[in-house]
Order: C-alpha cells, then sequence, then structure tokens
C-alpha cells in the first residue's frame, strides 16, 4: 500500500490520526473526531481525479458468468448509479470493489493504485471502501452503538471513548442518537439501515457502495433511508449505488449506468439517459420499469 | 415506528434481548433459531382446572401401576432388601473405613471435579479443533487433516476403551511425569479426548449456523479474519449451540462413572466397594440418586434455555 497516487489514508493505515489529514492540526485529538468531517476539505483525499478506475472486470460463480467485461471510471466526489434487472451483475460489481469477491479477470484501481493486486493487503482496502448490503446484516448480538464502534476499535485500535464519541457524533447526525442502546431486532428496517450506514460511515471511508440498501425496505421506510444517502452526496462522498429507485437515481446520480448480463451497456447522466436512452435494450428496460410504475 | 416499546431487559447468560420483536420487514434472522430445533409442547400444558384433574389422576394411575408391580412381583422383597435396603444405602452413603469401605456422598466429590475440570478443556479443546477444520488457509491443511482423523477416530472409538488404553498404556510408557499421575487425572484426559471430538462437531454446527452474510459485513468494514470471527461471528454461533452443549454436558456427567474401571474411588466405585464388602447393592442406588441429584438440574435448564430459544423464535416470526 504504497502508491504514490493513493491518498494519505491509505498510505498510512495503521494511524487513526492520519484520518484527519487536511485538517490542519491533526493532533487536536477529540476535538477533531467530534464533528464528523464530511466536506471536500475534511477528508484528505485528491479534490479530484479518477477515484475508480475498473478495467475488463471479469467474475464468474462456477459456469455462470456474472460479470463480462465491466470498464468504468468514478471520479472523486461522484455518485453513480447503476441500474438493470436482477441477475445483471450489480451487486456483484460492488462485491467485487469491495474485494468481498475474488476476481477472474480484470483490474480494478482506486486513485491509481490497483487494489486488486496478489499482494494488497485486503482489509487495509476495504477500511477505505465503505459497503451497505440489502439485509442491513448488523450484528444481531450487539447493540447499536457496539454495532458502530467495533469496527474502529478492533480494525483500526481507536480507544473506547473516542470511537464511541465519534459514533454517537455520527448516529446523532442521522437521527439514531436515542437508539444507541437497542439491538438491531429492535429496530424498524430503516433505522437498521440508517445504523448499517453509520456503521460503515465509522471507518472514514473515502467510497461508499451501497448495494440496493431500500429494496429490503417497506415502502414508508424507504424515504428516510435514501435522505441519509442524499446527504452523504452532498457533502461530497465518491458513491457507487446499485438501487431500483429510478426516480432517486435520476435525482442524485451524476451518471447512471445500465448493466445487463454483466456488461455495462450505457452510461450516460441521468436525464439523457432517462428521457434520451440510446441503446435498444435500455429503452426495453425502461419501457418495463414505466410499465410497473416504477419511473 | 419511533415510539417502540422499550426493549427487554437483556438476558444475562448472553447479553441478548430476552425476547425478540422482528423488525418490520427484516430480512435479517438469526441463522438457526428456525426450524424444527423447538422442544414441541410443554410438559404441563395450559388448559385450564380440568386438564389439571385429568393429568393429576392420570399419573397417580401409571405411578400406582408401576409401584404395584414393582411390590407384587414374586422377586419384590429380595430386590427391595438388596437394591433398596435403608440401612445400607445409609452405611455406603457415609462409608466406614475401618469396615473396608468408602462414602458413595464423599466419592461423588471426584465425579463433580471431574466433570469441572473436563468440561472446561473439552469447551477450550474442541472449540481449537472446530476452528481449525473450519479454516480454509492452505498452510493449515495439514493440520486439517488430523483434526479429521481425530474427530473420526474418537467418536468411533467407544469411550470405555479410550479409558481403559490411556489409564493402563500412558503409565506403562514409564515416562517421566506423564506416567506416574492419578488414575483420575487419566480419566479426565480420556474424557477430554473422545467429547471434544463430539463437542467439536457441535461448535462447527454453530460456526456454519451464522449466516455469510455476517461474515461479509465484518470483513467488509476491513475486519480480519480472526478479528471477525472472535467478536462476530463465534458469539453467535456460541449462543445458537448451548442447548446440544449442555445436552453433552448431562451425558459426561453420568460418564465420568466410567472411570471406575481405572480404580479410582468415585461415586460408582465406592458403590461397588461396597456392595463387594458387605455383599449389598444398595449402593449403586445411593450413586444412582447422587448422579440423578447432579444432571436432572442442567437437564431442566437446557429445557428452559430451548423453551425461551421457542418462545423468541416465535415472537419474532409473529412480527
Amino acid at each position: 500500500m504504497t502508491g504514490e497516487a493513493g491518498p494519505p489514508e491509505m498510505s498510512e493505515p495503521g494511524m487513526p490520526g492520519a484520518r484527519r489529514q487536511g485538517r490542519g492540526t491533526p493532533d487536536t485529538g477529540r476535538q477533531g473526531r467530534g464533528t464528523p468531517d464530511t466536506g471536500r476539505q475534511g477528508r484528505g483525499i485528491p479534490d479530484s481525479g479518477t477515484a475508480i478506475r475498473v478495467e475488463g472486470l471479469h467474475k464468474a460463480f462456477g459456469a455462470n458468468q456474472v460479470l463480462q467485461g465491466i470498464d468504468l471510471e468514478v471520479s472523486t466526489h461522484e455518485v453513480i448509479c447503476l441500474i438493470g434487472a436482477s441477475g445483471s451483475g450489480k451487486s456483484t460489481l460492488l462485491r467485487c470493489l469491495n474485494l468481498l469477491e475474488p476476481i477472474n479477470a480484470g483490474r480494478i484501481s482506486l486513485w491509481g493504485q490497483e487494489i486488486t493486486a496478489a499482494d494488497i493487503d485486503q482489509n487495509l482496502v476495504r477500511r477505505s471502501i465503505g459497503i451497505v448490503f440489502q439485509s442491513y446484516n448488523l450484528f444481531p448480538h450487539m447493540n447499536v452503538l457496539q454495532n458502530v464502534t467495533l469496527a474502529p476499535r478492533k480494525a483500526l485500535g481507536t480507544p473506547r471513548p473516542q470511537a464511541e464519541e465519534a459514533a454517537r457524533a455520527l448516529l446523532g447526525r442521522f437521527g439514531l442518537l436515542d437508539k444507541e442502546a437497542e439491538f438491531p431486532d429492535r429496530l424498524s428496517g430503516g433505522q437498521q439501515q440508517r445504523v448499517a450506514i453509520v456503521r460503515a460511515l465509522a471507518m472514514r471511508p473515502q467510497i461508499m457502495l451501497l448495494d440496493e440498501v431500500t429494496s429490503a425496505l417497506d415502502p414508508e421506510l424507504v424515504a428516510e433511508v435514501l435522505d441519509v444517502i442524499r446527504e452523504l452526496a452532498a457533502s461530497g462522498m465518491t458513491m457507487l449505488i446499485a438501487t431500483h429507485e429510478m426516480g432517486f437515481a435520476r435525482d442524485i446520480a451524476h451518471r447512471v449506468c445500465f448493466l445487463e448480463e454483466g456488461r455495462i451497456i450505457e452510461d450516460a447522466p441521468p436525464a439523457e439517459l432517462f428521457t434520451a436512452p440510446k441503446d435498444e435494450r435500455t429503452q426495453r428496460f425502461l419501457r418495463r420499469i414505466i410499465a410497473a410504475g416504477r419511473l | 415506528m419511533d415510539d417502540e416499546q422499550p426493549g427487554p431487559p437483556a438476558d444475562p447468560l448472553t447479553g441478548f434481548p430476552a425476547a425478540s420483536s422482528r423488525s418490520i420487514g427484516g430480512a435479517w434472522q438469526m441463522p438457526g433459531s428456525f426450524g424444527t430445533a423447538g422442544r414441541g409442547p410443554r410438559l404441563l400444558s395450559g388448559g385450564g382446572r380440568r386438564a389439571t384433574a385429568i393429568s393429576t389422576a392420570s399419573t397417580l394411575v401409571v405411578l400406582g401401576a408401576l409401584v404395584a408391580v414393582f411390590l407384587v412381583a414374586p422377586g419384590s422383597s429380595q430386590v427391595r432388601h438388596t437394591f433398596f435396603n435403608p440401612t445400607d444405602m445409609w452405611q455406603s452413603f457415609i462409608g466406614n473405613p475401618k469396615k473396608g469401605y468408602y462414602s458413595v456422598g464423599e466419592a461423588i466429590w471426584l465425579n463433580i471435579r471431574m466433570f469441572l475440570a473436563a468440561e472446561v478443556l473439552i469447551l477450550t479443546f474442541a472449540l481449537f479443533i472446530a476452528l481449525i477444520r473450519q479454516s480454509v488457509s492452505p498452510v493449515l491443511f495439514p493440520f486439517r487433516v488430523l483434526s479429521l482423523i481425530y474427530v473420526d477416530f474418537f467418536r468411533g472409538v467407544p469411550l470405555l476403551l479410550v479409558i481403559l488404553a490411556i489409564g493402563f498404556g500412558v503409565p506403562a510408557l514409564r515416562l517421566p511425569f506423564v506416567s506416574t499421575q492419578s488414575a483420575a487425572i487419566y480419566g479426565v484426559a480420556a474424557l477430554v479426548l473422545s467429547y471434544s471430538a463430539y463437542v467439536s462437531e457441535v461448535y462447527r454446527a454453530g460456526l456454519n449456523s451464522v449466516h455469510q452474510s455476517q461474515v461479509a459485513a465484518a470483513r467488509s468494514l476491513g475486519l480480519s479474519q480472526a478479528t471477525a470471527m472472535r467478536h462476530v461471528i463465534l458469539p453467535q454461533a456460541v449462543r445458537n449451540i448451548i442447548p446440544p452443549l449442555l445436552n453433552d454436558f448431562i451425558s459426561l456427567q453420568k460418564d465420568t462413572a466410567l472411570v471406575s474401571v481405572l480404580g479410582a474411588i468415585e461415586a460408582n466405585e465406592a458403590a461397588q466397594i461396597y456392595s463387594s464388602t458387605v455383599f449389598n447393592y444398595s449402593s449403586y442406588a445411593v450413586a444412582a440418586v447422587l448422579f440423578l441429584i447432579l444432571t436432572i438440574p442442567l437437564a431442566r435448564f437446557t429445557d428452559h434455555l430451548i423453551d425461551r430459544d421457542r418462545t423468541r423464535r416465535l415472537a419474532g416470526a409473529a412480527a
């Protein structure tokens, strides 16, 4: 993990202090962590440039070719929505980016540094990429605060008081402060998913991957989670969002990618892709979505 | 949904809420808590006063019939004299070294100590074996093979043979220290070897019962394999396997009696010495009662945990 182009966090992953790069005073200690910094300046990452570069990504589960040559570039602070039918490879792509799935061919780079190389410490890479799953996957034996502080404490070595203070700040920001002592099965789906997002943010990732995070929610709970994502986007978080919420994708995304059979068929700004899709397959998909009343 | 009732107090044993209502539309499920593992109907099911009266009458009739058969059997008086003689039962319970026999009541303490020592060692060693068997690292391949052989071997060989082999084989090696331990130590070693093979499989079932998505969630946060195992997988796995573990330990409690073949003066051996000295088997009845006093509370506790898990599951299904 010594790529020159990498963000400073990735070069000094063992030092929690490195995560406050850009705030000017890395040693202000607890004051520095109390307020979650989400502004561009606060992240200490390049203000521009290519955050994620995927080249020729192939992934198969046995004989099932799920990704068949994905090429994708995501700029820093860019929000990209992945749309497509179930089984088109959206989730698998996100899981590959987080190194949860070994890939069969291709390369993935973050800020110019290849993370699919053999000698990469996957744990370090994952700390800078948060992922949130459709099924929340909170730890059922831990309360909300423990869920959020586990990774900062055990992976970064943040002392418990600091980790809890940072966690409370994040929970407060997303309206969950009164839930810190609750166990996940006492929370609504929307609350669980917000906690899952907070849990990922507690690692101060530079990139967030959201894998159909509203698909398991009752319709009336979707909005509260989408609001959280909007806030993240507004704060400049680089995000890749697999979603079935077309209206949301149109609102929030800088670019929308339509996937079918493991390939990116069309990649365009939402205004273009939703109103004047070029590819015949995109048109067919959108017609079905419109017929289902989802757009 | 923000005004849900406050959660139930956390259970002191596991730290989980004492009962749970599943989240609205929650896709997450506690793996292993669904299925057919429940105990089924309660021993005394509800049904009001009439049901209670019927079950009481039925119980009296059945018990009365059993006692009547015992009492009217042709050899009843001899059996009562040989196996349930109150004087002999009391004598064997308190013991009398001058007359050449030991107290069964005192000897049971050796069973309890062997059980406690074996239990701690089994829980540790079996977990170690289970973790090796669950590992994926190529470096650990020979250890995976070894632990597989170990589990197959000790699950297949009768416990009595293991006790005999360790208890007589190891001293025959005439090694320093290792070959000069007491029969109880060899007995515990044999119990640990045999039971760990079973318990490691119970652990493995528990580890497998934790859904893969929990591993993914933990690893995606940058936690290492070991940290994820320690803080995320294992706590959930252990919670799922508490009833089967306790079940194995009920069995272990009484299997400590097998160590008598090595001459350790535990309850069974003390009873045998009494019977061969005084020519009365009532000492065995004493030993049996003492074992029951040990195992029944643990059995009821196991039932209680299974019931609680079932209640929680039903509450979850309703939510």
